[in-house]
């Protein structure tokens, strides 16, 4: 079975520094990947260049069989690919609802409508005509999931889905994503907690530096390994 | 190698080798401008005058706009009050004219400091369409005011003042050198300001107020000293421009504090390049070069004049010279900083 | 009484501002654009629908139906040929472009048309008025300019708020980035609104046309009171727009009432009041949080 998401040797520039470095890995259908690594690593860019928010400096991405490395990142939500941008990034002033019916503009058709997102997410439908700027993190994050959710898509990329949220919450967060998993989606994750990327994740890679350093199976690898491989420890010891 | 490891030692240059070449260059060129009035003829200096107070106000808009992020469309107010002060200082109280140009620029610099008490708190939008309206305001008092030296909304001239004093040679020759002077003292003026902690204040405004304020910029003193010194220079263009025209007036298409000044100092800051040292002056020789040779016909001028603002716009964003800056990293005038590591030769902004 | 006289027309006058003015509001909310040659588009407005009713004898409502369509189109394609072009360069871009359309404009039209003055007929209604007391007559037209002003707004509020299109407007102008990964195509959403905003321009050089004469040089101080009414009303409402236009009328009327000459400064002055007051209750805190630690 070809890949859905095949990544090919991506370089992506922020600014003069490069934060991807000849990065290639595939994401088969149905799979979900974990990607980690410490602050710096390159793991947002490399998310962002994914989804077409981010112009890369070399190499491809390839979106089931088709080359949408140029392509515009409306057009890539067109095709399927959602991303749950790093900050959650809604629209501060839109509602929840509005906020998720403004996802609509992908004119992807599936599951997921209004209802089946406040369903998914109880906690927001007594928040529904809200502004998105009243609502806690852990609504805001629900929110954006949600809004990701509305373009049906065949990719979902999720950002650092925990970052500056009380464990409680993202324990609410996980359990969603949990679900969503379990009904065959294509995710791939950035994570900074360890532990709850090897929770949920058939696979993962470790970037260091812009570059890849480890990759497997939560259950082949062992947390010494990834440790290492999070940090650069083995690195360092040996130049 | 890991790109961890330390760039090696570093020191922060502020002159290279062209850029001292180049500065010594212009003030070279300054005093050899000096000889103008000696050397060439009544049109050449009459031309040079138009181009100093051009170069005055694209120097001054630019500091607003490009260094203090400051997008004022009422910079005319400014040119105006300098005008009319010159007027009211030599006619009323019959001081000599050039004495009323020097009076009227700390004027029009004084005019700024309330000025920006109302208006520097506004975010830029209103800030902009603040400042016309002041300058219209200004505009309306001018013309109300009973006055005969003012004139009310006929204009008034400062003829008289001069041919009391000059002949019309000399008034040429004086004006001249008092136009030469100011840019001169003006230039000399930013560029102080900008090598001086006002300078790295500014550019740290410039990219985050708010990162800026929480390291203990003064934000609001920074924009107000520009703000002011922008009000004093435009006030010194206006009274070189009442000493080469004469005539004045308040209202209508050719009026002194006309929007169209704004629309001239937007065209030459931004085709020139917006926040650059050099960017100003070359976009004032543009626009010079535009008006005396352009068409001569005032429809073609215009319509030329609006199609090339719209083809930098489109085409050439940087102006012309940010764009050369962006291409090839050059800085004539020294304003900024760069970082060059000591082993090699290459420097990096 | 005369000044209940005074204070209506100030309000209706404010009618004619705001009607200008909704179409600055909304590119100015949407793309931080101010467009400089808003003016002159609503002055092309009224050209093209005296030529329409020149050639073809529809009275100027019927030419409307021509122009209206015409001005969306153009609106579109400025946007997509120069505008989006300029907004990628910087804020200040802009202008630059706007200025330069405004000159090409304005002088084009002189070329055109030569100096010679021009009207639009209003039809019937232009004779109507309606005598409320001895001192206050109210003409209908000016009543149908302050309707036109209101439906505009209540159709672009209706618009941004219960439409998919008003929703990718206002996504987009608080968070383009965001807005295309889900899947807004930011560009055409910004063309849609100059489109929307060329075309409210020209119903007001329209409406303007109808009750005053125009040549090629009318419009600059226009522009200025319909950007004091975007300002006044706060930047980014539209129902700001609405009553800041109002304001603006009445000041602008009541100065005229005390003296003719007074007429443009008193606007000025209520602007500037209203602008000190409203930083001085905000500001306070902005200057202190400006202040920093030094």
């Amino acid at each position: 079975m070809s890949a859905l998401l095949e990544v090919d040797a991506l370089d992506a520039r922020h600014g003069l520094l490069q934060a991807v470095r000849q990065v290639s890995f595939e994401v088969a259908e149905g799979e979900s990947l974990a990607l980690v690594g410490a602050n710096g690593a390159g793991k947002t860019t490399l998310l962002r260049a994914i989804a077409g928010a981010h112009r890369p400096a070399g190499g491809r991405v390839l979106f089931a069989g088709r080359d949408i490395t140029r392509l515009a990142a409306h057009r890539r939500v067109k095709l399927g690919i959602a991303l749950v941008p790093e900050g959650r990034r809604l629209f501060p002033n839109l509602t929840v609802e509005e906020n998720l019916r403004v996802a609509a503009a992908s004119r992807r058709s599936g599951p997921w409508t209004v209802q089946a997102v406040l369903e998914a997410f109880p906690l927001l439908q007594p928040l529904r005509h809200n502004r998105a700027a009243s609502l806690s993190g852990g609504e805001q994050q629900a929110t954006a999931i949600g809004r990701a959710l509305m373009t049906n898509p065949r990719l979902l990329l999720l950002d650092e889905v925990s970052l500056g949220l009380a464990p409680v919450v993202v324990d609410g967060v996980y359990r969603s994503l949990a679900k969503l998993l379990e009904s065959g989606s294509t995710i791939v994750l950035v994570e900074q907690d360890l532990r709850r990327a090897m929770g949920v994740a058939d696979r993962v890679l470790c970037m260091l530096e812009g570059r890849i350093v480890l990759e497997g199976a939560p259950a082949d690898l062992t947390r010494e390994q990834v440790t290492e491989a999070y940090f650069g420890l083995r690195q360092v010891a040996g130049a | 190698m890991s790109a961890l490891a330390a760039p090696g030692p570093v020191r922060v240059q502020r002159w290279t080798p062209l850029s001292a070449v180049f500065t010594g260059g212009l003030a070279g060129v300054v005093v050899v401008l000096a000889f103008a009035p000696v050397v060439f003829g009544e049109n050449t200096q009459n031309n040079l005058i138009q181009l100093y107070f051009l170069v005055i106000l694209a120097v001054m808009w630019n500091a607003l706009a490009g260094y203090g992020g400051l997008v004022s469309v009422g910079q005319q107010g400014f040119i105006g009050i300098g005008a009319y002060a010159t007027v009211f200082f030599s006619l009323q109280h019959s001081l000599n004219p050039y004495l009323s140009m020097l009076i009227a620029t700390l004027v029009g610099g004084a005019v700024a400091i309330p000025v920006a008490l109302v208006v520097l708190w506004l975010r830029s939008g209103a800030f902009a369409i603040a400042t016309w309206v002041v300058a219209e305001v200004f505009a309306i008092l001018v013309s109300l005011d009973p006055n005969p030296a003012i004139g009310g909304g006929t204009g008034t001239s400062a003829l008289l003042p001069f041919t009391a004093r000059y002949t019309p040679t000399e008034r040429l020759h004086y004006t001249y050198w008092a136009a030469l002077v100011a840019v001169a003292a003006l230039l000399l003026l930013l560029f102080a300001l900008l090598r001086s902690r006002l300078g790295g204040a500014l550019q740290a405004i410039r990219d985050d107020e708010e990162a800026a304020a929480s390291v203990g910029v003064r934000v609001l003193l920074g924009k107000g000293i520009l703000f002011v010194v922008a009000g004093a220079g435009c006030a010194a263009a206006g009274t070189i421009i009442v000493a080469w025209q004469l005539f004045i007036q308040p209202l209508g298409p050719d009026s002194i504090f006309g929007v169209d000044w704004t629309a001239k100092m937007i065209f030459m800051v931004l085709v020139g390049g917006l926040g650059t040292f050099e960017g100003p002056i070359i976009g004032a020789v543009a626009l010079y070069l535009l008006q005396t040779y352009g068409p001569n016909d005032g429809v073609w001028y215009f319509v030329l004049l609006g199609g090339v603002a719209i083809g930098f716009a489109l085409l050439l964003p940087r102006g012309i010279w940010g764009t050369i800056q962006e291409r090839f990293n050059v800085q004539l005038l020294p304003v900024g900083h760069r970082l060059r590591t000591v082993s090699n030769g290459k420097g990096t902004r | 009484m005369i000044w209940v006289s005074v204070i209506v027309h100030g309000i209706l006058l404010g009618g004619v501002y705001a009607l200008l003015a909704s179409g600055l509001a909304l590119m100015f909310g949407v793309m931080r654009i101010i467009n400089l040659a808003h003016g002159s588009l609503a002055l092309i407005g009224a050209y093209m629908a005296y030529l329409v009713a020149e050639h073809f004898h529809f009275s100027t409502y019927l030419a409307l139906v021509l122009v209206l369509p015409g001005a969306l189109l153009v609106g579109y394609v400025l946007q997509r040929s120069m505008l989006e072009r300029s907004l990628r360069a910087g804020q200040l871009i802009p202008l630059l472009t706007t200025f330069g359309l405004l000159i090409v404009i304005a002088n084009l039209l002189q070329y055109f048309f030569s100096p010679n003055v021009h009207s639009l007929n209003m039809g019937a209604i232009g004779s109507a008025s309606w005598q409320v007391s001895s001192t206050l007559t109210i003409a209908w037209f000016d009543v149908l300019t302050f309707g036109v002003a209101v439906v505009v707004l209540v159709g672009l509020e209706l618009v941004l708020h219960y439409t998919q299109l008003g929703r990718e407007l206002r996504a987009t102008a608080e968070d383009a980035d965001t807005a295309e990964l889900v899947g807004i195509n930011a560009r055409a959403v910004y063309a849609r609104a100059t489109a929307i905003a060329v075309a409210t321009a020209a119903l007001a050089g329209v409406f303007y046309g109808m009750r005053s004469s125009f040549d090629p040089t009318t419009g600059a101080d226009q522009l200025l009171y319909a950007f004091e009414a975007v300002v006044i009303g706060g930047i980014g409402s539209l129902w700001g727009t609405l009553w800041g236009g109002v304001a603006l009328g009445v000041a602008q009327s009541i100065g005229a009432q005390i003296d003719p000459e007074y007429f443009a400064l008193a606007g000025h002055v209520v602007f500037l009041a209203v602008l000190v007051v409203r930083a001085t209750v905000q500001g306070r805190g902005l200057q202190l949080s400006l202040r920093g630690a030094g």
